[in-house]
């Protein structure tokens, strides 16, 4: 081995991805964000001014470059109360889902968790196998259930529980069911790696000292499994935010997701620097919960 | 190990009828005689055959496994590269970009990550189709695949490297003969879920794809739109049996190596 070779081969080891994501990561990322602050324009390509390379070295071209800014488009997001209105539809169907994916998810996972330990591998394979599925394909079988005259209708009204169709199809739960349909496995797969962990043994100590089994749960399981909790919620939530083909499919027409709205920009009224600058406003509100979340590990391990 | 209580089996069971009760009848009624979704006209394969006939959906199927079997190599040699940079090379200039950059697709929205591409295709000039889509999902399953990877490389043995290389191995023999066979479970693993990740993506390919280059998703998500029909089912159906047993054999492949390996 020469002495040459061996940090050329290890630069190319670097090199290759780090210029593959460079070329396809953040120069793309750098257009949009360059692009949020052009107008549109009935040009090919749709938008103007057509921005030439920068040149950093020279001062002069950085002030020419700043005052040619367009902040239009985010003015434009700021009073159209449609952009406000679908920003927080769209924070709000994430919560929810959040919030009912750990209703369901947190029992799922401390059962499976509690399981005899020759279930657990087929029980976690049972929780990852919908996950493996075309995410279509779920929330098409939801279609099949939730339309008037589906199968939940034809077995409430078969079972004489309800008499009329409830037309659940196109109304904010049938996007809630879909979501945390879909986001299901995100939640319990942390949850699980989390409750998994814990030490039994603690909680035989607070049985002992005479804890009952619930006020050992909230003593001692739920604080132990927060770590588990928060990257769940994340794990959820993120996507969520920007999740939109869902809501398109299960939900009505007014349901518009911000991801819905920068589609609709982009495609429909082919308003590529306004649809730019609404994936900025959404990527800054996805960033600052991420960052809360950062820091809370960050201070839990400083803690530690 | 005490045994499960009521409440938890009760938990387990209303958690996994959730979960399979919607799959199960998606699947019951790919089967069904008639158009009806709710009406149940008997037994039959009927929608199955006219599957065969529909030639766009073929066509659009055979276009997203091609495509998802270029793209998922695609990511698996650069996440393996990006999880050698990451787990062996420790500090090296511009390691924080690195890293973030691989890990930013996993929490990125797909509509900005198909936009951004969108928009580079554009500047750049590019004729889109099949291999602007193959780059865009390499580019956001390659941080999947690195994820993946990286975790068995940290568990990893280093002396059998060093031992190795002690004995006269070149770095690169040393990755083929050591590295490479002990990661393997890992870089099959990174591969299935790139694979899964590009046939899965409606978003990012609609941001991408060009004329002539309509993937599966796209094709199923139109068909929806439209409306429910047995003929969709029975598609779903079909690649649902595909997801199973792959998912099984991949389980059992991998327990069978890790009893192997003791």
């Amino acid at each position: 081995m020469s002495a040459v070779s061996r940090p050329l081969r290890a630069r190319l080891v670097v090199a290759v991805p780090y210029l593959w994501l460079l070329a396809f990561f953040l120069v793309p990322f750098a257009i949009v964000l360059r692009m949020a602050f052009s107008h549109a324009d009935t040009a090919l390509p749709p938008y103007a001014p057509h921005f030439a390379s920068l040149d950093v070295a020279n001062f002069a071209a950085i002030g020419e470059f700043l005052a040619a800014l367009d902040l239009d488009n985010f003015r434009l997001l700021a009073d159209d109360a449609l952009y406000w209105q679908s920003y927080l539809y769209s924070l709000r169907i994430a919560g929810l889902t959040t919030l009912l994916a750990l209703a369901i998810g947190y029992p799922l996972a401390y059962a499976m968790a509690s399981a005899p330990k020759s279930w657990r591998g087929a029980l976690l394979v049972l929780v990852i196998l919908p996950f493996w599925t075309s995410f279509l394909i779920r929330v098409y079988a939801w279609i099949g259930i939730l339309r008037p005259d589906g199968l939940l209708d034809a077995a409430l009204i078969g079972l004489g529980l309800t008499q009329e169709p409830l037309r659940l199809l196109n109304t904010e739960a049938a996007v809630l069911i879909g979501m945390v349909y879909s986001y299901l496995p995100f939640m319990v797969l942390p949850l699980f790696a989390a409750l998994e962990k814990l030490d039994r043994s603690l909680l035989e100590a607070a049985a002992d000292l005479g804890a009952r089994p619930w006020m050992a749960f909230l003593t001692v399981t739920l604080p132990l499994s927060i770590p588990g909790v928060l990257a769940g919620c994340a794990l959820v939530f993120i996507p969520a935010v920007g999740e939109f083909v869902i809501p398109d499919l299960l939900g009505g027409p007014d349901t518009i997701m911000i991801g819905k709205a920068l589609w609709t920009e982009f495609f429909s009224n082919r308003d590529w620097p306004l649809a730019s600058a609404v994936a900025v406003v959404l990527l800054v509100l996805l960033v600052l919960p991420l960052a809360l979340l950062q820091r809370a590990r960050l201070a839990r391990e400083g803690a530690a | 190990m005490k045994r499960l209580g009521p409440g938890l089996i009760l938990a387990l069971v209303v958690g996994f009828a959730f979960l399979y009760l919607p799959i199960l009848a998606l699947i019951a009624y790919s089967f069904n005689a008639s158009r009806l979704v709710t009406v149940w006209g008997g037994f039959s394969t009927h929608w199955y055959g006219a599957l065969m006939h529909n030639q766009p959906l073929l066509d659009a199927a055979w276009l997203s496994l091609r495509l998802a079997c270029v793209s998922a190599t695609l990511a698996t040699v650069l996440g393996t590269l990006a999880a050698l940079a990451l787990a062996r090379h420790g500090r090296f200039s511009g390691r924080t970009l690195f890293s973030g950059m691989v890990l930013a697709p996993l929490v990125m929205p797909e509509v900005i990550t198909g936009l951004s591409l969108l928009l580079l295709f554009v500047a750049a000039d590019v004729e889109r189709g099949f291999w602007t889509v193959t780059i865009a999902h390499a580019t956001f399953s390659l941080g999947f695949a690195c994820i993946v990877i990286q975790a068995r490389l940290v568990g990893f043995d280093r002396s059998l490297e060093e031992a190795a290389q002690d004995l006269g191995a070149t770095p690169l023999i040393t990755f083929w003969t050591v590295t490479l066979p002990l990661i393997w479970p890992a870089v099959a693993a990174a591969w299935m879920l790139a694979f899964t990740l590009s046939l899965d993506d409606l978003v990012i390919a609609s941001f991408t794809t060009g004329p002539g280059a309509t993937t599966l998703p796209m094709r199923l998500y139109s068909a929806v739109r439209l409306g429910v029909s047995p003929e969709i089912n029975a598609a779903c159906t079909l690649m649902i049996g595909a997801v199973a047993i792959a998912v099984v054999a991949a389980s059992l492949l991998l327990k069978r190596e890790r009893m192997a390996g003791g």
